[in-house]
């Protein structure tokens, strides 16, 4: 028989104002198993706590109930507090007697009833409560970094300064991402390259950081504190560990392929660097353009030259698996595919019709026209530019319901940088409306204006050319009147979208994506860096559109999550996870397919059965990934699956005790 | 290649020569088209701009014909606006059961909306069709510069015509490179022509006009090619009008079933090409004349692969640096 | 199919007894947040604290109309919000299944609901349960399924 202590809290008067105290706690003496029954002025107070401490040790209790406030407001109060007894903490059942009892009721004697069955429930739950312990599970002290944009090399530095070691993997040939082919930086100006760069030098040199270039994750499995990836090194066809970056390689290649870095506007080497700066400062051949590797001429010029003798055409994809603590997801966004959607601006026929980072390209020092904004077409200089904000942003029908949020300020900077290279330039910003939420953002895009940017409220509905200008249709919707500018150049600031491939990253490491790919983060609001899976962060642009300075702070906040998780050497789970009957299980795995997260896998074990040794395959749950659902309990058709503190048991009590 | 056939009102007026060159097309590709008995008018800009209901009745009664007709056929429509306006009506009874009764009500007849609309420009557009003008042609156009011009309705609200991209359509421009034209690639090309306000508001729509005459210009055109009879008579009628005035544009407009005609040899007169008021059968004769544009041959194939020599090719490389 | 209402003998003071399954993330927080607001709603309805909509067994239904409760009513995060990613689509899906099954039992199909309700939708919380409370009481008694009716009148009304 189990010794049930009863303590009824009065809140002051917040519950006894209502409920009559005096008679749930006459009802409660009754109940099945109560030894005991207290009321108490304040419960969580500390005579409170301390009148159930000497209860429990007088009466020799063995579980709990209080009659209090939510259990979401003192649960975890109540369990410290009998952490430091002789029970054990998850011995304890809540009533809800002031939330869902006393303040939303003004009956007495109906409201009495109600804490009388609440407190009943309770009673009967807490008989079926069993002792539960958590356990710990080691913790790997290596974080991974996925992404090496900005917010991946922040992430990665923050967390290397710590002392942990991190992997920092990047898809493409270099640390960098989007930041690096910026020009200049909002409002500051600052030059973008000269603040990135030594940031990328960093992360390449740090001791904790192994950067892992032209990489990709390819396996997922384990859980926070124990992650098993595989990382897929792709075939870069220079030995790296031997080559000294020299770039003879790059000057002799005779096959030439536009560059993704310059936007298409340069041409680059199949054997190349995608930038000068680039970290690592080793090239990679591009195996689909590269005459020897695609076969189209044998080729082999980069192989004969190379001094150190570091090309290997016969070199193939490796796969590196590791373990780590904790995963930081940096994988940053592009920008959306506007020429497939908006044929109205031409759909991609007019060269000189060019998006924001090819603007960004065109007015950087180190781009293709080494800093001169000269139209793609012919060359020449423009002297009237059109800057279209919105595009595919803030547009359902055609692109992106959200607002993109950097573009109204980058806008401003491209008009400025328009009006201060180009002698008597013209710029005409359409807008829809300005929105300048940052510090320093708003006085910028006033400098703006006063540089003699002219904006236009209204949205271009259709861009064309004739006679060699590219005629800008739209309507200035504070005046009422259709414009029509004549311009020689036509930047689109288009919306943000997340990066190609980020399916992939968000299904291996089970994270919720929302309606237009972003992924999820566990609260919009108080986590914004977490992710439903325990152990991974987010940190940039792939959470959301943002800008620099907002997606740096995220990506040290990602950074302190982990630090976090990696300042103590074991983590404790929680206990109320679901555990499997294995004598009941018949191995069907349904309960896999249910599980959100991954956690339940099947297993073949030896049974003995009427004296025979066989082998059946059965379920088992990884302790460290369930996340205590129930999901699989509902739907296991054995009932070999029982979620401890939920147990079929006890809500079928629960059920029982109201019903009376 | 059979459709039910609604002419609409301007092809027995204004664009009697639309009506003409498609009878004569058609009967020369045997295309058949059987025209609606008893059609009644579209209801035009007029009805939806007083009556929703009236609207969508008056096209429904000529689909309501259609469905007695009992062919079960697309209907064939050469007009852009009649077009649009049976589309509209299709999609309501379609989408919408209690519009559908509506319509039945008040034209006292049954009406299921099974058969499909299309402009007739898509009837032509279809491969069956292209393939029986392609054997009937007998002069080329050697290359005449021609501005296929879609206007607003064939192509707009995307979401009810369904017909081809509703900002750069291809349809018209695939067919006269079969009668060996050029199409030139302008941007005016579904730009609204003025429709009837070029009657009530000529201040605000004369404009528009003249700027697809000038995009059209700008970009080299000879000719301009539509697909609907008051575009025709907007762009002829005001071109003639703003040539009076300062002769600008030698740019005649042409039906594209005109153009197809003349192409299978057809006389001018059987088509009625004299009524343009922008003379237009000189431009097809002359052009009739020109040289046989010259099959550009197709650059041998570089696709030869380029055989590096090892010794060699470096060198070369370095020059080039 | 036989309808379960027996109004006849309805005593005027009856009250009828609701369960509640609360998911413990958006529901419940959604009630707790009632409380808060000292929202007003009746009495009868009884919440009880699951971790998930999807942790609800179809047996806790069935044994809560076995036991004597006239309205059940299962309450989850929205559809897309679920705190443990998927558990309501489960839930949803389920639900539509025992609503079936109980209907073709003899139980009104009102008896049985599904509510999405959030963590910040207090007043959705006291709607939700204000209507179902007065739907149920309309109702009158549930008599199907329920132990005692087997033993008052015997196999006699099958």
């Amino acid at each position: 028989m189990s010794r049930t202590g009863v303590f009824i809290c009065h809140c002051g008067t917040n519950i006894a104002a209502v409920v009559d105290i005096a008679k749930v706690v006459e009802k409660a003496k009754s109940m099945p198993n109560v030894v005991y029954v207290e009321d108490n002025k304040y419960t969580c107070s500390e005579p409170g706590q301390q009148a159930i401490k000497d209860a429990i040790v007088k009466h020799k209790l063995d579980r709990i109930v209080i009659g209090s406030c939510s259990p979401r407001m003192h649960e975890p109060t109540f369990r410290k507090m009998l952490a430091s007894t002789e029970i054990n903490p998850y011995m304890l059942e809540i009533a809800n007697l002031r939330e869902q009892c006393s303040w939303v009721h003004t009956d007495r004697e109906k409201a009495t009833d109600k804490a009388i069955d609440l407190v009943r429930m309770a009673v009967a739950k807490v008989a079926k409560n069993h002792a539960l312990f958590t356990s710990s599970i080691p913790v790997t002290k290596r974080a991974l970094v996925v992404g090496g944009g900005i917010a991946g090399i922040q992430a990665a530095l923050d967390i290397a300064d710590a002392g942990y070691p991190v992997t920092l993997v990047e898809r493409e040939p270099s640390l960098g991402g989007k930041m690096v082919m910026l020009d200049k930086t909002f409002p500051t100006m600052d030059c973008s390259a000269c603040i990135c760069t030594p940031k990328m030098v960093d992360a390449g040199q740090h001791p904790n950081i192994t950067v892992m270039t032209s990489c990709e994750v390819e396996k997922v499995s384990g859980y926070i504190g124990n992650f098993e990836v595989t990382i897929r090194q792709k075939a870069t066809y220079v030995d790296h560990s031997v080559c000294t970056g020299c770039g003879i390689c790059e000057l002799k290649c005779p096959s030439k392929v536009t560059s993704e870095f310059e936007q298409g506007m340069a041409q680059r080497r199949a054997i190349y660097k995608p930038f000068p700066q680039a970290v690592p400062a080793k090239p990679v051949i591009d195996a689909a353009n590269c005459r020897k590797l695609n076969g189209k001429a044998k080729c082999g010029i980069c192989q004969t030259q190379c001094p150190q003798g570091c090309i290997n055409f016969e070199d193939e994809d490796k796969l590196i698996t590791n373990t780590y603590g904790a995963i930081v997801i940096a994988t940053g966004y592009e920008l959306i595919d506007w020429k497939s959607i908006y044929g109205e601006y031409g759909g991609g026929q007019y060269p000189d019709v060019i998006n924001g980072l090819q603007f960004e390209r065109l007015v950087n020092a180190s781009g293709p026209t080494e800093g001169h904004i000269l139209r793609p077409s012919d060359g020449k200089e423009p002297k009237s530019v059109v800057i279209v904000k919105c595009v595919g942003s803030r547009d359902p029908n055609k692109g992106k319901g959200y607002c993109s949020r950097a573009c109204c300020m980058y806008a401003a900077k491209h008009a400025h940088q328009v009006l201060e290279k180009i002698d008597n330039a013209q710029c005409y910003v359409f807008y829809i409306d300005v929105r300048t939420a940052g510090k320093a953002y708003e006085e910028f895009y006033t400098r703006t204006l006063e540089d003699g940017a002219i904006y236009v409220r209204g949205r271009v509905s259709k861009i064309y050319e004739e006679d060699g200008k590219l005629i800008c249709k739209g309507e200035d919707t504070l005046s009422g009147q259709t414009v029509s500018v004549a311009a020689d150049m036509v930047v689109l600031e288009t919306a943000m979208v997340p990066a190609a491939g980020v399916e992939k990253v968000a299904t291996l490491m089970t994270i919720s994506r929302d309606n237009d790919n972003w992924l999820q983060e566990a609260h919009p609001k108080l986590r914004p860096v977490e992710t439903h899976t325990a152990g991974v962060f987010l940190a940039g642009v792939c959470q959301g559109p943002k800008d620099i300075p907002d997606t740096v702070a995220q990506a040290s906040a990602s950074a302190a999550k982990v630090c976090g998780i990696f300042s103590k050497a074991e983590l404790q789970t929680n206990p109320m996870i679901s555990k499997v009957d294995i004598e009941k299980c018949s191995g069907c795995g349904d309960c896999a397919g249910i599980c959100p997260y991954k956690a339940i896998s099947m297993q073949d074990m030896e049974f003995i059965e009427h004296g025979k040794k066989i082998t059946r395959r059965v379920s088992t749950v990884n302790s460290g990934l369930c996340q205590g659902c129930g999901a699989c309990v509902a739907g296991c058709r054995p009932g070999a699956i029982d979620l401890l503190g939920f147990t079929n048991a006890q809500i079928l009590e629960e059920v029982d005790a109201l019903c009376l | 290649m059979k459709y039910s056939y609604y002419p609409g009102c301007s092809l027995s007026s204004t664009g009697l020569e639309y009506g003409l060159s498609t009878r004569y097309v058609a009967k020369k590709i045997g295309m058949e088209l059987h025209e609606i008995p008893d059609w009644n008018c579209c209801g035009a800009t007029a009805a939806h701009s007083m009556n929703h209901d009236l609207a969508l009745a008056l096209p429904a009664r000529n689909l309501a014909l259609v469905e007695k007709q009992g062919l079960g056929l697309e209907i064939a429509i050469p007009c852009a606006a009649c077009y649009s306006r049976m589309k509209y009506a299709i999609q309501a009874a379609r989408s919408s059961e209690k519009e559908r009764q509506k319509i039945e009500e008040i034209i006292e007849m049954p009406y299921e909306a099974k058969n499909d609309a299309i402009c007739l420009l898509e009837a032509f557009a279809r491969e069956d069709a292209q393939a029986a003008v392609k054997e009937k042609i007998v002069k080329s156009l050697n290359g005449l510069k021609v501005a296929s011009y879609y206007g607003c309705l064939l192509v707009r609200p995307a979401g009810v015509t369904q017909f081809d991209d509703n900002e750069n359509p291809q349809s018209m421009d695939n067919l006269m490179t079969l009668i060996g034209a050029k199409p030139v690639n302008w941007a005016f090309k579904t730009e609204c022509c003025g429709a009837s306000h070029q009657v009530d508001a000529p201040k605000v729509a004369r404009p528009l006009i003249y700027n697809i005459l000038r995009n059209a210009k700008a970009n080299g055109a000879e000719a301009i090619v539509t697909a609907c009879p008051l575009c025709m008579m907007n762009l002829d009628m005001r071109e003639f009008e703003f040539n009076k005035a300062k002769k600008e544009f030698d740019i005649p407009v042409y039906y594209f079933t005109e153009l197809l005609g003349m192409a299978m040899g057809a006389d001018p007169k059987e088509l009625g090409m004299e009524k343009h008021f922008t003379p237009a059968v000189a431009r097809i004769k002359e052009a009739f004349k020109r040289p046989p544009e010259e099959e550009k041959p197709i650059k041998k194939a570089k696709a030869k692969v380029e055989e590096v020599k090892e010794e060699e090719k470096p060198k070369e490389a370095i020059d080039n640096e | 199919m036989s309808v379960d209402v027996e109004k006849k003998n309805v005593d005027p003071n009856w009250e009828p007894k609701i369960l509640s399954f609360s998911c413990n993330w958006c529901t419940y927080a959604g009630a707790d947040l009632a409380g808060l607001n000292r929202m007003k709603y009746p009495e009868n309805v009884r919440v009880i604290r699951v971790p998930c909509s999807g942790r609800v067994n179809p047996q806790f239904v069935l044994r809560a109309f076995q036991k004597g409760s006239d309205g059940v009513l299962v309450c989850g995060c929205h559809p897309g919000d679920c705190h443990y990613v998927t558990g309501n689509y489960f839930t949803r899906r389920r639900f539509l299944l025992m609503q079936r099954f109980l209907e073709y039992n003899g139980i009104d199909p009102r008896r049985f609901q599904a509510r999405w309700i959030s963590g910040a939708e207090a007043g959705k919380f006291r709607d939700t349960v204000t209507k179902v409370s007065n739907d149920i009481k309309a109702l009158g008694p549930n008599k199907k399924f329920q132990e005692s009716w087997y033993k008052e009148r015997g196999e006699s009304n099958e």
